[in-house]
């Protein structure tokens, strides 16, 4: 056995075992490269997913929502720069990503490249796609790779309050005004194919599931998870009193799960391609923050080199 | 090491519809800085005055939170987008309490609303508040700017605000002074914090030394006016519930001085925005920024003044 060999026959026990595989230890290159390419992605979807809900903040309609609004989108903050050092410790630097980012070499969730267009998409953010998110990400706390696992722990937290949050506006909202109410549905009614959506491809045309589930990054298919979270949401949305615009929705007793619809895989596609509402906006404004804050980040590391010489 | 904590699967478990309040991102667990306050208005006080006085105060931290919450998703690095978050949320939390505080000392402060609006007092002055009659420093409403200029206005702001509140902890009025104390500590993170960026961008670069110069004119111009004394604020002062802003005029030089001379900055007397027809923020003249920021600010709450948030 070449040493080599050796180091991957250590790797695949560690990953049968279901341990964490850590910075230091041996990996193959191209579990490293998918990590990279999957962690950063989350990484930026978190950065990307300040903007859409980030829209509101100067309009927030009550004090109380305004401190709700500003403390979420401070939260993705939050989440992006744990998920940028978990993959500083791959090898690559958050300013190598941010640069990959802007350049469109790497991709954020297409969910944002939607627009926000009411107040109650706030609520609706929170609920539908922070609940797909959470379905995501909750069995991304078991991922191989510890850094990313420890991470996705405290980013589930917190998510988990961001969707009551969202729920809890929705609420919130339809006990007000015929307005209000209306808000909500129209809301929802843009919001949930996105959302289906945001599980990916259907497991049929998903090319990199096979590898990632048997490196134990990724630990669940497309569409079983789709069909966790619409399970999830069908009675919160009936609780909430609003409609999910899908005519073919449906409980299915022989399989104990609902049915539901495909979403437009023609439009996700696009959206992924770069042809969606808001993808040239949020790229634009993300390049705008960096290269405006260039100035103030060469200012920070000169002043630092000057302490580190004194 | 173990890869099953047990914790993911609670997420699924908890119950999204009812369950632990505790879990709510806000919930009632926070620490509420007036429990067991006394909120009787003190004898001698006129409740007119102190209610104005709370607006002013209150206006001066809602605005330049705004005004700070702007930056977000824009700042130079992630860090910076966090702390500029940090310090609008808790220059809101100071608004809240200030405004409500103002409704409560004299409820015709409160902007009537239409019958059978759900819109609580602090709302109300918030949102359907005309321009003029918000009584908010000049100093907290222009634009951002860059972040040489954001950085010399948070300064210049804290260090006063930090002055203000200091003393305004021994207030008389119980209310005042528990806003006051918890105000106090959190102002002087913010402080701080714009007073080490003064000093990297001082010492940083080039580039960065020479746009925090030319931010200082532009943020100095409102120096005078934030230690001229409104009649409200003087009255309030003499009954031992405020604060004039001229008797803090001279601990709020030594700190600038020591941030300044730190930094090898000098100091130079900038000329001074002057008063519109003899009245400044305080009276209700504003920048011509104040009236934009508002439109935007109220928009929705306008739009909706039977609405449930």
């Amino acid at each position: 056995m070449t040493a080599t060999e050796s180091l991957e026959k250590q790797f695949d026990e560690t990953i049968a075992r279901n341990d964490r595989i850590e910075p230091r230890d041996w990996m193959p290159e191209k579990y490293r490269k998918t990590l990279i390419r999957q962690v950063a992605q989350h990484a930026h979807s978190e950065i990307i997913g300040m903007q859409p809900e980030g829209n509101w903040i100067t309009r927030a309609p009550s004090l109380r929502r305004k401190a709700i609004l500003l403390a979420k989108v401070q939260d993705e903050a939050g989440h992006g720069l744990y998920l940028y050092s978990a993959c500083e410790t791959l090898g690559v630097s958050r300013r190598e990503l941010t640069e990959l980012l802007i350049e469109g070499q790497q991709k954020y969730s297409s969910i944002f490249n939607y627009p926000t267009l009411s107040y109650a998409d706030v609520g609706t953010i929170g609920w539908l796609v922070d609940g797909a998110a959470i379905c995501n990400q909750v069995p991304l706390c078991r991922t191989s790779y510890g850094p990313y696992g420890r991470s996705m722990i405290r980013i589930c937290k917190e998510e988990s309050f961001h969707q009551r949050q969202g729920f809890e506006l929705l609420a919130t909202m339809m006990r007000g005004t015929d307005e209000q109410r209306a808000m909500v549905q129209e809301s929802v009614d843009r919001f949930w194919w996105p959302a289906l959506m945001m599980f990916g491809p259907p497991d049929a045309d998903s090319p990199n599931t096979e590898q990632s589930m048997a490196w134990g990054i990724k630990r669940d298919t497309n569409d079983e998870l789709r069909q966790k979270f619409v399970d999830m949401t069908v009675p919160q949305a009936e609780a909430l009193g609003v409609t999910l615009p899908d005519p073919s929705l449906v409980w299915n007793e022989e399989r104990g799960h609902h049915d539901f619809g495909q979403p437009d895989w023609d439009e996700f596609m696009r959206v992924v391609k770069g042809g969606g509402p808001c993808n040239a906006q949020r790229i634009a404004h993300r390049r705008h923050a960096h290269e405006d804050g260039a100035w103030v980040r060469e200012a920070a590391t000169a002043f630092a080199a000057k302490g580190a010489s004194a | 090491m173990t890869t099953e904590s047990g914790f993911h699967d609670s997420v699924y478990d908890e119950d999204l519809l009812g369950g632990d309040a505790s879990h709510w991102a806000f919930g009632t667990s926070f620490e509420d800085p007036l429990a067991g306050v006394d909120t009787t208005i003190p004898d001698g006080v006129d409740p007119e005055e102190l209610a104005a006085y709370c607006l002013m105060l209150g206006d001066d931290a809602l605005i330049y939170s705004h005004r700070l919450s702007e930056w977000c998703s824009r700042a130079p690095d992630l860090e910076e987008d966090i702390a500029l978050a940090n310090i609008a949320l808790d220059l809101l939390g100071q608004a809240r309490l200030l405004l409500a505080r103002a409704a409560a000392a004299s409820p015709a402060v409160v902007p009537a609303m239409p019958e059978g609006s759900p819109v609580p007092p602090e709302d109300a002055l918030a949102f359907f508040r005309p321009d003029a009659q918000f009584r908010s420093t000049r100093l907290v409403e222009p634009d951002n700017g860059d972040f040489a200029v954001t950085i010399v206005r948070l300064l210049l702001f804290s260090t006063w605000r930090l002055a203000l509140l200091e003393r305004l902890a021994s207030s008389r009025d119980q209310v005042l002074a528990a806003i006051a104390a918890k105000g106090v500590k959190e102002v002087t993170y913010h402080r701080d914090y714009a007073g080490r960026w003064f000093l990297t961008l001082a010492q940083g670069t080039d580039e960065s030394r020479s746009r925090l110069l030319a931010a200082l004119p532009p943020v100095f111009a409102f120096h005078e006016e934030l230690f001229t004394d409104h009649p409200v604020e003087t009255s309030v002062a003499a009954a031992g519930v405020g604060v004039a802003p001229s008797d803090v005029a001279a601990e709020v030089a030594v700190i600038l001085e020591q941030v300044f001379s730190v930094s090898g900055v000098e100091r130079h007397d900038v000329p001074q925005i002057g008063p519109v027809a003899g009245g400044t923020g305080r009276d209700g003249r504003h920048t011509e920024a104040l009236s934009h920021l508002l439109a935007e600010m109220q928009s929705v709450a306008r739009a909706h003044p039977l609405g449930v948030w």
